[in-house]
């Protein structure tokens, strides 16, 4: 029972190492450096990386944004609480808002075109998921995150909540269009 | 082998790393030290950076 | 009591229990199996509501059923069982007095109060807050406290068990270095002293806060320190079951560690960076940058990665150098053909290496990698892969072991060992198809932590793919299946303290007798040497681990190449 002994050596620092052991060794090593420059270098060559923009906000301020946003680029409302769909211009602000137990507004982007997305929670934490393209994202309250996310491909996307916010969540989920 | 056997006197010194490893209290300061300063020091000190929506 | 009953020697085994010790592993360990009970059948009513076509509790009640389940399996169950196994290193292997008993029966105390603290907060209905408990969603303030509470006494039990290593140095109870398992147990309590001052440093506030003492906790600075005590509890597990795994393979095999030089390194590893790690549930996060993601979701370069592959081979390499040395020499896996494949204290922990190497390590470090977490991040991967990792790696590993303690330390005879033989397999192999399938599930998009994946009654459903619906069938199916498992366990360690045969076989004394020094003989001509190869079947597993570990991670950048331009 010798794992549950103390070494047999007094210095066993310096017992020599099979060879089993120092290949794998090597092998490990290289491989987890392979994993480390994997990241960095998909931030320089790759083009799924996470902005790092991120603000402190208020949730008046976010709704206020959001609701200049609306205002200014609905081009017609869904469903009975007639949810406005805004169809920005590209590259400009969008806004969306978590909030318990609704993403607000609807969004209606085209394919290929960029949009700096900002998102925000007025409330609980919630999460950002967009299906089926599975991308998956935090929403904090008091903090804004902003990406440019650029759509390849048309279609009717949802988007669900995939942090628990409480006893709605499972009914919180979204259109996002792409035309 | 032989030389196993000379080698593993009573008056070896201890190599630096194994009384490193040798002393518990050491490693529980290296447990602590690392993790507060990398990820708990450098964590807050971003988020408190983090600047208020223009 | 009689002086003269201070040690208890164990005869098949010459362990030695100090009086103090051996009832505090008995309560700890004790209470531990009853959180997993609790945790077990909370386990099946989770996997039978997320089970679509059974959908069993109604909504709340399956969000309350999920918080508690999350606490009293990860953190009560887990910890409580920890406790016992430090004990066990330190005074049962070193052979010494434990520190302060009273002190550790106060952790004790603190720990049970805490853990039903918790509970009756959930059962009572107003804390359906999940275990991270994010803020601003708030709990009732007994929820945070009972938390407090526990995390108090179990850090009480992390300083006795510093405390007797000391003790054991100052009695000579040993000579030269600790015994590598004992100092795998000084690594989980290490990560263990950091991770449960973490918890205290973010509940206690949140307690405050939520009887209106402070009027506000930052969500994100609640994430960030709250989740460097969520995933670093889960760093002392895997500490503490490689831990296990060694000790397992010196108690069937009587194998040696290949190399204490290499073990130790890695566990001096896992001190430094492991808990780098909780940096996994902030790569989504905002606010936090590249860099500071970068550098702490790799453990720092990798470092413990490295640290559990070495781990990952060391422990079947010491094994098969054993076997090999008995003669099973033939080829490159009559070692591991000829292992003692119905004996559950070794079949669950190697079924709990490989599950955890295979399915939770390399999944870890794919959701782990900064970008890549974006295609799975809080979806229904996240608990598949936590699963791998800490019930097939450490459930699993300390159910074996319960089973080598039930005659050493609780002198009862395993009660139906027919049950038992078939236990690992039933658990083991039902949580490697219950971690798959949610793993596949999550691929497809479904969130964890989700009463309702067909979203019934909302104006604007997603609607999954049948596949999706498959995979969470499935998830039900292999769900019942491990908790037979788990019930299986329930039953034998139970039943062996109630019905099983008394073991008498020990023999009393007032004072340990120290550990003698191995004979230098012993040290000489040992199985390893620079020159050798001595495990090349280990190898040629690693080889496969490692060819599956690079094929899977790959595809997964290649997935993520295809999704929406994000920058």
């Amino acid at each position: 029972m010798s794992a549950l002994l103390p070494p047999a050596r007094r210095v066993w620092w310096k017992e020599p190492l099979d060879r089993v052991e120092l290949a794998w060794i090597l092998i490990a090593f290289a491989w987890s450096a392979i994993l480390f420059f994997m990241m960095p270098y998909w931030h320089v060559f790759g083009k799924q990386n996470l902005s790092n923009e991120a603000y402190r906000i208020s949730a008046e301020e976010f709704t206020k944004r959001t609701q200049t946003m609306v205002d200014k680029y609905t081009v017609r409302t869904e469903t009975d609480e007639k949810i406005p769909v805004v169809h920005p211009p590209e590259g400009s602000d969008v806004y969306l808002i978590a909030r318990l137990w609704q993403w607000w507004p609807l969004l209606e982007l085209e394919n290929g075109k960029s949009y700096r997305l900002h998102l925000s929670a007025l409330d609980y934490q919630h999460g950002f998921s967009l299906q089926p393209s599975n991308i998956n994202l935090q929403v904090v309250p008091g903090y804004e995150m902003v990406i440019t996310v650029t759509p390849n491909q048309a279609g009717s996307y949802s988007i669900v909540c995939n942090e628990y916010c409480g006893i709605g969540h499972h009914k919180m989920v979204s259109r996002l269009y792409v035309k | 082998m032989s030389q196993n056997e000379t080698t593993d006197a009573d008056d070896e010194p201890i190599p630096v790393m194994q009384q490193i490893l040798d002393n518990p209290f050491l490693l529980l300061f290296i447990g602590i030290t690392v993790p507060t300063v990398f990820y708990i020091v450098w964590g807050v000190m971003e988020i408190v950076t983090i600047p208020v929506a223009k | 009591m009689n002086d003269s009953r201070n040690f208890r020697i164990d005869t098949p085994t010459g362990l030695q229990y100090h009086r103090d010790a051996e009832l505090l592993i008995k309560a700890n360990a004790f209470f531990g199996v009853v959180f997993l009970l609790i945790g077990g059948v909370l386990a099946l009513l989770v996997s039978l509501t997320r089970w679509p076509s059974v959908h069993l509790l109604p909504a709340d009640w399956f969000y309350l059923t999920l918080t508690a389940h999350g606490l009293d399996m990860l953190v009560f169950w887990i910890i409580f069982f920890e406790i016992a196994v430090l004990y066990f290193c330190s005074s049962t292997l070193l052979r010494c007095r434990l520190a302060t008993p009273r002190i550790a029966w106060l952790g004790f105390a603190l720990m049970l109060i805490g853990a039903v603290t918790t509970n009756v907060a959930i059962f009572r209905g107003d804390s359906s807050v999940m275990m991270t408990s994010y803020v601003p969603m708030g709990a009732h303030p007994s929820f945070y406290l009972g938390l407090i509470l526990f995390a108090v006494g179990a850090l009480i039990g992390c300083f006795v068990f510093l405390g007797t290593l000391v003790v054991a140095k100052n009695d000579k109870t040993y000579e030269g270095s600790l015994p590598l398992v004992t100092f795998g147990a000084l690594t989980a309590s290490i990560i263990a002293i950091f991770t449960i001052a973490s918890g205290a440093i973010i509940l206690i506030p949140t307690f405050l806060w939520s009887i209106g003492y402070i009027h506000q906790i930052d969500p994100l600075m609640y994430r960030t320190i709250w989740w460097a005590f969520g995933h670093s509890s889960q760093q002392i597990n895997v500490a503490a079951h490689v831990s296990v795994w060694y000790a397992i393979a010196a108690i069937v095999f009587g194998a040696k560690p290949m190399s204490e030089k290499v073990s130790r390194t890695a566990f001096l590893l896992y001190i430094a960076f492991l808990q780098l790690a909780s940096a996994h549930h902030l790569l989504s996060d905002p606010g936090l940058s590249s860099e500071w993601k970068i550098f702490n979701t790799s453990y720092f370069m990798y470092f413990a990665v490295l640290a559990s592959m070495v781990h990952g081979l060391t422990v079947p390499g010491a094994i098969e150098v054993a076997q090999r040395k008995k003669g099973y020499t033939k080829g490159l896996y009559e070692w591991l053909r000829r292992a003692p494949w119905s004996n559950p204290v070794f079949s669950g922990m190697f079924i709990s290496l490989i599950g955890f190497g295979f399915l939770g390590g390399i999944s870890g470090v794919m959701m782990g990698t900064e970008q890549l977490n974006m295609i799975i991040h809080n979806t229904i991967y996240v608990p598949g892969h936590f699963h791998a990792t800490v019930v097939i790696g450490t459930t699993l590993a300390f159910m074996s072991l319960t089973y080598f303690l039930i005659p050493s330390l609780f002198r009862r005879e395993v009660w139906l060992p027919g049950v038992a033989k078939w236990q690992p397999y039933v658990f083991g192999f039902g949580m490697y198809a219950f971690a798959l399938v949610m793993m596949g599930a999550g691929t497809l998009g479904v969130p964890r932590r989700h009463w309702d994946m067909s979203f019934a009654g909302t104006a604007l459903p997603h609607e999954f793919p049948g596949s999706a619906y498959l995979m969470m069938g499935l998830v039900g199916i292999s769900g019942v299946l491990a908790v037979i498992g788990g019930g299986m366990y329930i039953l034998v360690t139970v039943g062996s303290l109630l019905f099983g045969r008394k073991v008498e076989s020990s023999t009393f004394a007032q004072k340990g007798t120290p550990i003698p020094r191995a004979p230098v003989a012993a040290t000489i001509g040992g199985h390893h040497g620079g020159a050798g190869f001595a495990a090349p079947g280990t190898f040629t597993l690693a080889i496969v681990f490692l060819v599956a570990f690079v094929l899977y991670y790959f595809i997964n950048w290649k997935y993520l190449s295809t999704v929406w331009g994000i920058s």
